[in-house]
């Protein structure tokens, strides 16, 4: 009798484990169907080279899109070379200390806190004691900070898994440090690695809070210079000074609105921003598969 | 002899350029904490501590200023309350599904699919909590208003269960497998075993997983900024609109608030309460971490 009711009682955890795990995935999947509805019959070719309009028909994303390209390129150029760098340090080089344990112990913290702080304390230092303004310099910049524990994280965790005799053999044929780093460690995790960014980037991707801060602007009708110039020296950086709105914050500028016709093109940018973050999640998954498959140890 | 010394300089150059990238992370606190108190400076030289404490308005950009930060507070708490009651028994039940229950094809397909959930960007789950989880709500409470603080908090505590199970899975996998094969042995379900022993030994993990939980729900900004409306309002009632801290600080950014003004100012204010908060709740949350990874 005891037994009989024990055993009902396991079997029927198993059920609510499978309620609780399909309430996220129900949810997911009426999260797309709903906006797949609503945005679908607006996507298309003129959505994504019109600029934002008054007339919800007429509108598109394509300074949300650039802007949001560029914005991650200044992103990923800040938060890589900084983010391996201290992942390095911390998981080769740095010795058992306080300060170690410092470092450790905020990195866990910043990576918790929320990040309209971060757009605070951007808002308060690169905007006006640093007077960047409000360009995508210092949105990519911003955007950099928040995912830097995310990226430290990665490289520490890809660097972990590599053997300790490869460290060995290498200091064993005289190799110093740098160069067991540099031809052996870098490249072996590059894949863990790279994982941990593209991760880290489609976080950023769907970022509004703390660009709002910062004081992104929500309609933009022109686009920043163009990175590639006709005359020498054909690159430029200008676009860097350039104002600028992104994907996440042209689609809550449409959904803040009242109009219908303004909530079919926030679903159809909030579409295209899906694909893109998912697109990146997927590339990933693909890199960590690759990897993994090629790396036997 | 001189080119090994270069080689050494160039380790020494190396290894201190590798610290600095590193200790840049320490210097993001230290920027975070400096603008945050700086900032807010000349708000509390304006408006006494105890009144910014106990003050039951926020009106700050009215000609009848107040300057309360208790409405903020009210519906920052009553959207995380909701949250958490929905995100931290979901998540504890599918933790201990995937790590007692869930055979190892399962869980495999399962937990991509919760981590695209995680990926899904915040405004978009505002859209979604504004123009979908509402109007259905409506159906069955035709008292609640467009904007409310309920469809808000129920979707954050969807939209942060991934987190929680995760966090809470890896607790309960770090218990060591001799310990349930102890249970098992003394003829106990996989329910018994997984309540009365695996839960107890992670137990520091679980609740590390909660605190976490709820620092995220606090600093959620897009959803509410969505769909709870952006008016200050005291009040416990979930059917009404309200106003959190972050959706505050987007509401005065998205309009015109000059460096200095005490618009500007009170955007720091409310930020540094919302950082103190979270702050304490990291650390409460990685010392339990440290102490259940330590335990075996």
């Amino acid at each position: 009798m005891l037994l009989r009711r024990r055993k009902m009682w396991d079997a029927s955890f198993a059920i609510a484990g499978l309620l609780a795990l399909a309430c996220g995935l129900i949810t997911l999947l009426a999260l797309l169907v709903d906006m797949a509805g609503d945005g679908i019959p607006r996507l298309s070719w003129a959505f994504l080279t019109n600029f934002p309009s008054r007339l919800p028909e007429g509108a598109g994303i394509l300074s949300a899109w650039v802007g949001t390209t560029l914005v991650m390129l200044v992103t990923a150029a800040a938060a890589v070379p900084l983010g391996v760098a201290a992942g390095i340090y911390l998981e080769e080089y740095a010795p058992r200390n306080w300060l170690t344990a410092l470092i450790e112990i905020n990195i866990a913290n910043l990576a918790g806190v929320p990040s309209i702080i971060y757009g605070l304390m951007a808002l308060g230092l690169l905007v006006y004691r640093l007077q960047l303004g409000q360009r995508i310099l210092t949105a990519g910049l911003t955007l950099a900070l928040l995912i830097l524990p995310m990226v430290i994280i990665a490289t520490r965790e890809a660097l972990r898994t590599i053997p300790s005799y490869i460290r060995e053999a290498a200091a064993a044929i005289g190799a110093t440090k740098w160069q067991t780093v540099r031809d052996h460690l870098v490249p072996y995790s590059l894949g863990g690695t790279l994982t941990g960014v593209i991760l880290g980037l489609s976080r950023a991707i769907g970022e509004t809070a703390p660009l709002i801060t910062i004081g992104a602007l929500t309609f933009i009708a022109f686009l920043p210079q163009p990175p590639l110039q006709p005359t020498f020296p054909f690159l430029s950086l200008q676009w860097l000074w350039d104002g600028f709105t992104v994907m996440p914050i042209q689609m809550f500028n449409w959904v803040s609105r009242p109009q219908a016709g303004f909530h079919a093109n926030a679903a159809a940018a909030g579409l295209v921003l899906m694909g893109m973050t998912l697109a990146m999640n997927g590339l990933a998954i693909y890199i960590r598969y690759r990897f993994r498959k090629r790396i036997h140890w | 002899m001189e080119s090994s010394l270069r080689l050494r300089t160039t380790e020494r150059a190396i290894e201190g350029g590798l610290f600095l990238a590193a200790f840049s992370s320490v210097a993001i606190t230290v920027a975070i904490v400096v603008i945050l108190v700086s900032e807010s400076i000349g708000f509390f030289r304006h408006v006494p501590l105890i009144d910014f404490l106990t003050d039951t308005q926020w009106t700050p950009l009215f000609a009848d200023a107040h300057f309360g930060i208790l409405p903020l507070l009210s519906g920052t708490l009553v959207i995380t309350g909701i949250a958490m009651a929905v995100a931290l028994p979901l998540g504890t039940i599918a933790a201990i599904y995937l790590s007692e229950y869930a055979p190892h094809t399962v869980r495999e397909v399962v937990k991509p699919i919760l981590e695209l959930l995680s990926a899904v960007p915040t405004v978009v789950f505002g859209y979604f909590a504004l123009l979908f989880v509402t109007p259905l709500l409506q159906k069955w409470i035709p008292t609640l208003s467009g904007f409310n603080m309920l469809s808000a908090g129920l979707v954050i505590g969807i939209m942060i269960l991934p987190y929680v199970s995760s966090l809470i899975e890896d607790a309960m996998r770090a218990v060591p497998m001799r310990i349930r094969e102890g249970s098992y042995a003394m003829g106990a379900t996989r329910l018994q075993t997984a309540l009365r022993v695996v839960v107890p030994s992670a137990f520091s993990g679980v609740a590390a997983a909660f605190i976490l939980g709820i620092s995220r729900a606090l600093g959620e900004t897009m959803v509410v900024a969505v769909a709870a409306g952006m008016q200050p309002n005291l009040t416990a009632n979930p059917l009404q609109p309200a106003e959190t801290i972050t959706a505050y600080i987007v509401q005065v950014t998205l309009g015109d608030a000059p460096h200095g003004s005490i618009g500007y100012q009170t955007i720091f204010a409310a930020g540094l309460v919302l950082f103190c908060i979270t702050l304490g709740f990291n650390i409460a949350g990685y010392w339990l971490r440290q102490r259940y990874r330590e335990s075996f």
